[in-house]
């Protein structure tokens, strides 16, 4: 049942599938899904990033589904330090994550979470992050602060990443290592200049995380 | 079904056996009553279970399912495959919710945790070749 090598018969069926599934607003079922005998491994990476850095645009270029929603419902102490908290006490909030898919072989699926990053969030990532391969953090250059809290997590926890530095059209273009010098990311975490718009920019910025994964790993 | 019939329910349990945060345990809305047998994290893989002829009440679920109609909606979706997040996804209800009450299906043997293929740790080097190379074929 390994199906890597693409053979034309397989990529008839997958044309066949895709009309099947032109309806957008019923995700797209693949064949893995239809044989309930065997399960597919499935994976994770999260994306990571302040509000509005463009995590649900990267996850819907490369997602074979529409990004879906998915809430959790939490409920904490809200931190003096939160710009958006206006209640001293417990609140409940529902946090939204996106998220897309993408079946790599039958047999192996990719799952893209985008998360918030807000820093009273964390023990949602804790969760969130186990048995993922690592973490795109996403930077815009007009508010580089706001990936700030995802760096300081994903390095205190020693978790894979990279950095993904989202140009957006009609402001200042910096290299990579002006951006990982302000950071103050390690040279061996990859620094990418990418457009979440753009699929190749994207899968390039995947592939770097997972190269890096690579070289991290223990042997 | 319960397990209050063949012995003492088990009592909720903070910090299970393996060490697993309690954050991935959500359960206020059930009352602890969860044995959580089944790690759900949100890309694990689940499928219901084809119910054999003689047991109708596996498929049909009876009162449960008459006070929960989630617990159906849930059946319903697995029968195909889908990972945890796309149920809570396509039934508009909140990650923690759907895991309590896939563990409670997975109890009654309605649906089967397939799991991720790699249980719940760092993807192995193997698994991380793999998917490098499905990226560069995409």
């Amino acid at each position: 049942m390994d199906f890597a090598g693409s053979e034309p018969v397989v990529e008839g069926a997958r044309s066949a599938r895709s009309a099947q599934n032109a309806s957008k607003n019923s995700p797209r079922i693949e064949d893995w899904q239809e044989d309930l005998s065997s399960a597919p491994i499935s994976t994770k990476i999260v994306v990571a990033g302040g509000f509005g850095v463009g995590k649900t645009t990267l996850v819907g270029s490369v997602s074979e589904i529409e990004p879906l929603t998915t809430e959790a419902l939490m409920t904490q102490a809200s931190e003096s330090t939160d710009d958006l908290a206006s209640t001293p006490e417990k609140t409940t909030t529902t946090v939204a994550m996106d998220f897309g898919r993408i079946t790599l072989e039958d047999d192996l699926v990719l799952y893209l979470f985008g998360t918030p990053g807000q820093q009273r969030f964390w023990f949602m990532w804790d969760d969130l992050v186990r048995g993922a391969i690592g973490a795109v953090v996403m930077a815009d250059t007009r508010r580089l602060e706001d990936c700030f809290p995802a760096l300081d997590y994903f390095e205190s926890c020693g978790f894979p990443y990279v950095v993904a530095v989202n140009h957006f059209e009609g402001t200042t273009a910096y290299a990579a290592r002006d951006v990982r010098e302000a950071l103050s990311v390690p040279e061996r975490v990859p620094v990418v200049i990418m457009d979440a718009r753009e699929r190749p920019t994207v899968v390039n910025a995947l592939l770097a995380l997972v190269s890096h994964a690579l070289d991290v790993a223990p042997a | 079904m319960t397990p209050a019939a063949s012995s003492q329910p088990a009592l909720p349990v903070r910090r299970g056996e393996t060490g697993k945060s309690k954050r991935v345990r959500p359960y206020t809305l059930t009352g602890g009553r969860t044995r959580f047998g089944h790690v759900l994290l949100v890309e694990t893989i689940v499928a219901a279970i084809e119910a054999p002829e003689e047991r109708p009440e596996l498929t049909s679920g009876g009162l449960r399912d008459r006070v929960m109609p989630e617990m159906r909606a849930i059946v319903e979706l697995c029968r195909r495959m889908r990972s945890v997040a796309e149920i809570a996804a396509l039934l508009k209800m909140p990650l923690g919710v759907v895991r309590v009450l896939l563990s409670d299906l997975a109890d009654q043997g309605r649906v089967r945790v397939h799991g991720t293929g790699h249980g719940s740790d760092r993807p192995d080097r193997a698994l991380l070749e793999r998917v490098l190379g499905g990226l560069r074929r995409l």
